[in-house]
Parts: C-alpha cells; structure tokens; sequence
C-alpha cells in the first residue's frame, strides 16, 4: 500500500491517495474523502435514492441547466461535491437557485436525477429547521397578487 | 362519459380563465368534464425525498376522491383529468410512487385510515392533452367554427408537462402535442427553441429578478421567432411570462411586450363560443387588442 | 354509599394516578381528586372551548382530544389539559376584506403550507372536518369554509396539532365573518324590527313594563308567547 497525502487547490479537506495492490481485479487509484464525510454521501444516496457514482462527469446536465448563471457551482460539479463526500455542497448557493425542471434528468445518459440530488441536499439543510424563504418577508401585496401555486411550491420547497 | 376533473387551488382564484374557458370547450366538444367533489390542494410539487410519506397524503387524497366518485357513480372512470402542468405532474408522480413502493404505500393508507375507503392505487392520471390527443385530432378540427388564420402562436411547454422522464406526455426532446393542437385550430404555429425552457416557478415569489432574466429569454426568442402570442398551459408559466413582463420591461428596456393565453382560451375561440367562455379579459397583458388586429373577436 | 359501592376507575392526571368514579366527566374527575381549577375552566357546557385536553389510554398509541367538561373518563386514559394554544389573531378591518381566496393568504398566508394530512380532523372534539374547511378556504369557497367550521369553539387541539403550524380556528373565524358580512346578504328579520323599534311600534308597551312590579314582570315573562320561525 501507498499512502499520498495532497491538498487541492481549492479549499476542499485533506484527501488521502491510496494506490491499492490488494489484488489484481481491484488494483487502481482510490481517491478517499475524509472518512467523516462517507456518512454525508451515503446519507445523500439514501434519501435520493439517485446512483451519484455513476456520473462521469459529462456536464450535459449543466449545458442545460437554466440557473447556472445564478450558481456558484454548475450541476456536475456539485454531483462531484457529492460523491467526494464534500459537506461544502451544503453551503453552496446552487441548491437553492435549482428550479426542478428536470432538465438536468432528461439529459444524463447514467439515468441519474440531479435535481433529484439538489432536493436531498436542500432537505438536509431544510430539517435543521432553516428556511430559505421567511413568510414574514412577503408584503401584503406580493401575498394579493402572486397565484396560488407559486406560494405553495416556493414554500414547499424552500421552507422548513 | 363523465370524467373526473382536477382544477387544482390556483384555477379557482388567479387562473379563473383557465378554468372557465376548460369547462367550455370540452363541454362543446362533448367531453364531460365533472369537478371533483371535496377535492384538496395537491401540493404543487412532488415530495422527492424517499422518506417522506406527508407530502404524499394530499396527491393521493384526491386520487382516492376519484375512485369515490366513481364507485358512487359521479363519474364514470377510475381516471382524472388535470389542467395545471404542476397539479399533473404532482398527482401522477405520487401515484407512481405509491404504485412502486408498497412499503411506502402501506404507510400512506395507514395515515389516510379515517377515510371510509382505501385508496387501491388505480386510478389513471392524465393531462387534457392526453385526453384530446386519444379524443382525436381530427375530431377537435370538425368542431372548429372560426379558425385561427394568421394567429401566429408560439407553443410553450414549460417543464412538469414533458419532465421527468416517465411522466411526461410527450417527447421531451421533441413534443409534439401542442403543435398538434394549435394545428387542428387553425392557427400558424411558431416553433422556437425555448418552448420548454423553465420560466423561473416558484422564484418568482422571492427572486424576480431572475424570473425577468428568463422570461425575457423565452418571451424575446418567441417574438424573434415570429409569433404574435404565446400560448401555454401553467398558470404558473403563464404568471411569469403575462404578468412578470412588469419586471422584465423594467429590467430590459428593449422589452415589447406579447400577449399570453390558455391554450383552452384558443380552443373556445376557435370552436366560436363567446366572451363569458373565451374570458380574455382575465389575462395579463390583455390580448384582447392583438385578437381584434387579427380578425378573431 | 362508599366508594366500594360506585364504580372506580383508574385515570392519571398528569402523571399522578388517581382513582376516581367512573360515570364522571374529566373535568369532574379532576376536580374529584383534588385539582382546582383556575384555567382550562369555562362554560363547563361544551361550549366554549376553554377546557382543552389531550389523552392517551393505557395500552394505545392514539393521541386523542377531548373536551374536559363533556368527555366521560375511562379506565387507563392518561389526561394534560392544553388552558391556551399561542396564536395570533391577526387585525384586519372587516369593512375593507374581500369574500376570496386571497385574503386568507394576506392575513394567514401559512394556509398554503397545509398538507392535507387530516391531523386536524383527527384532534378536534367536535367532530369537525377541520381539514375539509381549510382546504375550502384556500380554494376560495368561502360560504363552504364557513359552513363546515360552524361548530368549532376555538379549542385550539388542532392547531397544536397542525404539522404546517396553521391555526385552523382563525380560518374558520375569518371564513363566517366574510360569509356572513358579504355572502348571506342582510338579515330581512332584523332590519324590519329594527324599523319597527324606531316607528314606535313598542314604545307604550314598554312604558307599561316601566311601571310594573317585579312579580307581574316574572309572571308575564314565565307565560310570555315565543315565535321561532
């Protein structure tokens, strides 16, 4: 076994490169997060039930994506933040900007439903009672004229 | 043959003139459309988180009000018909999930226990669009009194209608069902690549800048393409590109603005029925004058 | 007559056991073992809504409610009385509402928040579709909201209950105030009594009533002739 300590550029954690030699079939590069952030990824796994290990990395899903001027990570990369384990993709602006259009669904040919993913790491956050959108902000004439379904869904989405 | 119908909470306040101008033109064309007694607010959005069983309750509340209904003879099928492209896919999805997950299904029916029946998980889901695609185009043309000639209509499909994969009614990629539609009225139709571009939903309600920015996308591209009106079927949709346009013209100067409707407004044109039933002057930016210009009222 | 003879049963309030007779209501029952009141008491008639309370029974997971004045205790029912559910009535003038959907979102906008889950249903003591007339208020069936809730004493059990932190109670206030300001249209009986009163229709009766003792009074209201149309 070969341990290889690194640091990315950016200001992601400490990863670990281990090059296994355990056996043929699985000889290869394992790039491991830190093993805190393991119960992260599963954690988004189980509640989405989306295959995040199948992205290759693409970006078809963020071609089409219509919010991407709006975020601070494109789609892919936040997918990437996922299978890395990175808690970051938490605190990350895109999560909340995403629509759920589905455009990203239609497109991925491994079949995996990034807003699907987005929606897990909303409610992630969502349940440690935070929201995104406070009631008490809307005025009297935005809660008059807005249709009904926009008040419902916003808050649905986007509330704890 | 009655069949069920789902108008959903935003059609009986703000989108009015999607509900009345529904009722009129499948009523001309004979189908019955019958509102769903004790109907509940559907939730607008599927619950996409695999824990959750709460936010299925309201979907399928409705569905089990439809298998009611038929069992008590108020209508005729164990299937319901939905007008606004978020209500749809909301009701379908759940019914999906439901139907998929007996685990979950279990827990949902548990919750619903004080319902005098159970919900069996067989009721059909559909769009009126499916419902006048299986009627028959052909069908629909015979009924139209007053083509819409020169009407340059620009189709806008949203998302919920064709997305995800599995729910949508037609091809993502490439529907053609509104195409088809607007070709059995009468009308020109005007194809242009943002017609299932999302609008913005439910940002509209904290960012409207950013609803600005992408109806002006989609409203710009439409024009440039040559139409005269743009034709959708979500009163979400048809909210953030009618009466959003405030927004965008103050945003983008440039802006001229085009009229929206429902696509169920351009049918009751088409099949000649009157203003009560057209209600034309419900929408944002009125496309009363636009229709005059044209010849059509 | 001991208490061997009268049927006992065994109910805890709050924790503590008791043993108290069996055809008592809860709010008799405590106060047989020794509480006193000072809150969560009122009309004492089912009317109300002062004597909120919540219970279990012994050997199930239901969470019920009940009102403490009117519900007869059982054996195992394990009782907390809810005296005041925080809410907040919101000020609005009446003279200047609409009859609409949109003004229960102005005032209350949480109502968009309802899950339809039946919660609700499931707590009130009276038996209320609560969910059926929040789910009418929101589709702007004002005349339905009002009728369904018309009933409801303000106990507040279910909006403690309300996963979407609604207070169904208040929607339902607002419902049969717009109803009946703007729906049912003006009371024709009232009106015309009213006109009568200022013609003088009643006026020499009344100064005949003014000079009558006390016992003629009892005697002619205890025979007095009731119209209920």
């Amino acid at each position: 076994m070969v341990f290889i300590r690194g640091v990315s550029k950016k200001r992601y954690n400490i990863y670990s490169v281990i090059a296994s030699e355990m056996s043929s079939e699985k000889q290869g590069l394992f790039i491991y997060p830190n093993p805190g952030n393991k119960v992260f990824r599963d954690r988004v796994k189980e509640l989405s039930g989306e295959k995040v290990e199948l992205c290759f990395q693409c970006g078809a899903c963020s071609s089409g994506c219509p919010m991407t001027q709006e975020m601070d990570y494109l789609p892919s990369k936040v997918i990437r933040m996922v299978q890395l384990g990175l808690e970051e993709a938490l605190e990350s602006k895109t999560i909340w900007v995403c629509t759920t259009c589905f455009n990203c669904e239609v497109r991925c040919p491994r079949g995996i439903d990034i807003a699907n993913v987005m929606e897990s790491l909303r409610q992630l956050v969502l349940r440690k009672k935070y929201d995104r959108v406070a009631l008490n902000d809307l005025s009297d004439e935005q809660l008059r004229e807005l249709p009904q379904v926009a008040i419902i869904s916003s808050l649905r989405k986007l509330t704890a | 043959m009655n069949i069920a119908y789902y108008p959903g909470c935003t059609l009986k306040t703000t989108a009015k003139e999607f509900d009345i101008s529904t009722r009129a033109s499948t009523k001309a064309l004979g189908i019955n459309l019958v509102e769903l007694p004790r109907w509940n607010c559907c939730g607008t959005v599927h619950a996409l988180a695999k824990d959750d069983v709460m936010h299925h309750l309201a979907p399928l509340r409705n569905l089990l009000r439809v298998e009611e209904a038929q069992q008590s003879g108020i209508v005729d099928e164990k299937r319901v018909v939905a007008l606004c492209a978020m209500c749809y896919n909301t009701l379908k999805r759940s019914n999906q999930a439901f139907n998929a997950d007996s685990d979950k299904a279990g827990k949902v029916r548990e919750s619903m226990n004080n319902e005098a029946s159970v919900y069996s998980g067989q009721v059909e889901v559909e769009h009126l669009f499916e419902t006048l695609r299986t009627f028959g185009w052909d069908k629909v043309q015979a009924r139209v009194s007053k083509p819409l000639k020169g009407l340059k209509v620009a189709p806008y499909y949203g998302c919920l209608l064709l997305r995800p994969r599995g729910i949508g009614i037609d091809n993502a990629d490439n529907p053609r069902v509104f195409e088809d539609l607007l070709k059995a009225l009468g009308a020109d139709v005007v194809e242009f690549g943002y017609k299932q571009k999302c609008c913005g939903s439910y940002h509209t309600v904290h960012m409207v800048d950013v609803v600005a920015d992408l109806s002006n996308r989609i409203l710009t591209q439409a024009q440039a393409a040559g139409a005269d009106i743009v034709a959708t079927a979500c009163p979400l949709c048809e909210f953030n590109l009618g009466n959003r346009q405030t927004a965008v013209a103050k945003k983008y100067p440039k802006f001229n603005g085009i009229p929206i409707v429902y696509f169920t407004q351009l049918m009751a044109l088409a099949f000649g029925l009157g203003e009560d039933e057209t209600a034309l002057w419900m929408n944002k930016p009125d496309p009363r004058p636009l229709l005059r210009e044209k010849g059509l009222i | 007559m001991t208490e061997n003879d009268i049927k006992m049963v065994t109910i805890y309030v709050m924790g503590k056991k008791q043993r108290v007779p069996a055809d008592l209501t809860i709010m008799k029952a405590m106060e047989y073992a020794g509480h006193q009141f000072r809150r969560g008491a009122g009309c004492r008639g089912g009317f109300c809504g002062a004597c909120a309370t919540v219970y279990r029974k012994r050997g199930s997971y239901k969470l019920q409610g009940a009102l403490a004045c009117q519900k007869i205790v059982e054996d195992g029912m394990i009782i907390a009385q809810i005296p005041f559910s925080p809410q907040e009535k919101v000020t609005y003038k009446i003279n200047e509402l609409k009859a609409e959907a949109n003004t229960f979102l102005e005032y209350y906008p949480e109502i968009a928040r309802c899950l339809a889950c039946n919660t609700c249903t499931k707590a009130c003591p009276q038996d209320i579709m609560v969910m059926d007339y929040v789910q009418a208020a929101l589709r702007g069936d004002v005349a339905q909201a009002a009728k369904i809730s018309f009933d409801c004493l303000g106990c507040g059990l279910c909006a403690m209950r309300c996963p979407a932190e609604i207070v169904p109670y208040n929607i339902g206030q607002l419902a049969r105030r717009l109803e009946s300001k703007y729906l049912e249209g003006p009371t024709e009986q009232v009106l015309k009594m009213c006109e009568e009163v200022r013609a003088g229709k009643f006026d020499a009766e009344i100064e005949e009533m003014k000079k009558m003792d006390k016992a003629t009074i009892a005697k002619k209201y205890n025979t007095r002739e009731m119209k209920i149309k």
